[in-house]
């Protein structure tokens, strides 16, 4: 599996790195977000007298360029694709292969983000020299950091592999997308930190998966977490990993069944 | 044993009907009406090991459905099958493994690599020991002779290119069964040619088992000796190729050359060409021979022949009959049964 793994990794790099420009744009194109969400709220801090709730405007520098890698480690197979996938037949050819499709999202996305890395470097440099932010983790929160960013690309391939399976019951399922997206928006860190959210917000987003996906991974390497928040963060991780996993292919027994193998 | 077991097979789809127009549309909204394809009927045939079997019938027959089904991509709705062992739409290691289905119209190549990154991926897939892996591509590429076109990007390859690329993607771990849907759809005669001469040459040399469909019936003739003929989701016929003419055509063609140019031919047969005295004559099936010692008996003739049709002619007869049933009867009549 070691080699099905690694084969398909370079595959997806070298695919990717024929893209080189479009891969920049695109990144370029994810910058964006950030930037709005950091230049906001700096000025909210500033207009609060330099700080808001503790967060500093170098705390959200740090808080949002830390984002957009990962931000890019969460870029994953999206359920939008599953509708191509089975519309065009494309699933037909995975099932030939005697690996199971998931296998070969989370093989050949992970080889992506080699690529993704990359190209993120010079971005993150002068994001960091433009908004200059306050960050100084100790070696275990950067341990945390580079365990957890693995952890938030597991937990949210499975998360959109199970939600995209949907499609196989009926094609057209935007709109359950968009909830979900939604919701991952509010409840993940990736909008506001949730630690700005109301307590209540936060308790909702501890239970659910999102904040494993995108706030933990960020406050690992940016917020002052001991090594128990830090270990009980990855366990969170595996935990939702383990249930992702199990929820794929309870749903993907039930799904292929349906499965008409249109399209060719 | 058999490497194919098919018994009863059924596959029912369900699939939303409306009328046309924005009333019917909107109808739908609340109220959806659906109505119920059988793709597949009945199915039951056995396919022994290094057996090539044709798979005919017109569009919309359930061939497809049929190879979707034996290689895993449907679950049936009714009645089993088993291929290697196997029960199909398990899609278990062990039977992925050793079977292929090749779909003319289908990339199953990575677009965007050079095709041998491509194969290096399918070893890894099939976890091919290295030493096999290679000599497999090697005796695939130079028996298909695309040694040249290996290095580059699948997505610049022609359509004929492709297809010679996929079938050696698709035998890299020397599968025991195959299932060809319409392999050499959309290419020219040439490459056709070449890919059911490769075709015809891989089952002598590995001795696995083929089940084919194509509109062409070259293929057909070329490589298959049993064919089944569906329609309609039934099995009209499942024999010898050579005995699908003797139950379904009514005549033979007899080609004679004679002497005389202009020699009279009544009461022979129906005249289908005469080219100075080169006469084409179709007669009936039944009296191919008594025609033949006559024209012998009473005509100097330098050359005779006798023919089935075409065999396009042949199958066109079973599919273009309007009465489905009559035509079922009339193949299965006296069947030769040779499916078992």
């Amino acid at each position: 599996m070691l080699d099905f793994y690694a084969t398909v990794a370079r595959a997806g790099v070298q695919e990717q790195f024929q893209y080189r420009a479009a891969n920049y744009l695109y990144m370029i194109g994810m910058v964006v977000e950030p930037v709005i969400y950091l230049v906001v709220w700096s000025t909210v801090a500033a207009a609060n007298g330099g700080e808001l709730r503790g967060f500093t405007a170098g705390d959200f520098a740090a808080y949002y360029i830390v984002w957009t890698l990962v931000r890019n480690m969460n870029i994953v197979f999206t359920p939008f694709g599953w509708e191509h996938r089975i519309r065009e037949g494309r699933l037909s050819g995975m099932l030939l292969r005697p690996v199971h499709p998931i296998h070969y999202d989370l093989a050949y996305f992970a080889g992506w983000k080699v690529v993704a890395i990359t190209l993120w470097i010079p971005i993150a440099v002068v994001l960091s020299l433009v908004f200059r932010p306050t960050l100084s983790p100790t070696l275990p929160q950067v341990l945390a950091f580079l365990l957890a960013i693995w952890g938030a690309y597991v937990i949210r391939t499975m998360l959109l592999f199970v939600l995209g399976m949907v499609t196989l019951w009926t094609t057209r399922v935007t709109a359950l997308f968009e909830l979900y997206f939604t919701a991952e928006l509010l409840l993940s860190g990736r909008l506001v930190p949730l630690e700005l959210m109301p307590a209540w917000a936060e308790r909702v987003a501890d239970v659910l998966p999102f904040r494993w996906t995108f706030g933990f991974p960020i406050e690992a390497l940016v917020a002052d977490l001991s090594n128990a928040e830090l270990v009980a963060g990855l366990g969170m991780q595996v935990l939702w990993s383990v249930i992702g996993w199990g929820l794929a292919m309870w749903i993907w027994r039930r799904g292929i069944r349906r499965y008409a193998a249109v399209g060719n | 044993m058999a490497d194919v077991v098919v018994d009863d097979l059924e596959r029912v789809f369900r699939v939303p009907v409306r009328e046309a127009g924005l009333g019917a549309a909107v109808r739908s909204l609340y109220r959806r009406e659906h109505r119920e394809v059988r793709a597949v009927e009945g199915l039951s045939f056995r396919i022994e090991p290094g057996e090539v079997v044709g798979f005919l019938g017109p569009n919309g027959a359930g061939k497809t459905t049929t190879l979707k089904m034996l290689s895993g991509l449907l679950h049936p709705s009714a009645g089993s099958a088993r291929v290697l062992g196997h029960e199909p739409w398990r899609r278990e290691r062990e039977f992925l493994s050793r079977m292929t289905l090749v779909m003319g119209n289908r990339n199953q190549l990575q677009w965007d690599l050079p095709v041998v990154d491509s194969f290096e991926m399918n070893r890894a897939i099939f976890r091919i020991p290295r030493a096999h892996f290679e000599a497999a591509r090697d005796e695939l590429v130079d028996l298909l002779e695309i040694g040249d076109l290996v290095t580059k990007p699948v997505r610049n390859l022609s359509l004929g290119e492709r297809m010679k690329a996929e079938i050696v993607g698709a035998l890299l771990h020397r599968p025991q069964v195959m299932f060809l849907d319409e392999p050499t759809i959309g290419l020219d005669v040439t490459m056709q040619k070449r890919i059911r001469t490769f075709l015809g040459e891989y089952n002598r040399r590995s001795g696995a088992s083929v089940m084919l469909t194509s509109h062409y019936m070259a293929d057909v003739l070329a490589l298959c000796e049993r064919v089944i003929v569906i329609h309609h989701g039934r099995i009209l016929y499942d024999g010898a190729l050579s005995g699908l003419a003797d139950r379904v055509a009514a005549s033979k063609t007899i080609t004679v050359r004679l002497a005389d140019a202009h020699a009279a031919l009544d009461g022979y047969g129906r005249v289908l060409a005469r080219d100075g005295g080169r006469v084409t004559i179709e007669v009936p099936r039944t009296d191919a021979s008594r025609v033949a010692a006559r024209l012998l008996n009473e005509h100097e003739v330098s050359d005779l022949t006798i023919e089935d049709p075409p065999l396009e002619d042949v199958i066109e007869r079973v599919f273009s009959d309007g009465d489905a049933a009559a035509a079922s009867a009339a193949v299965r009549s006296g069947s030769p049964g040779s499916a078992g």
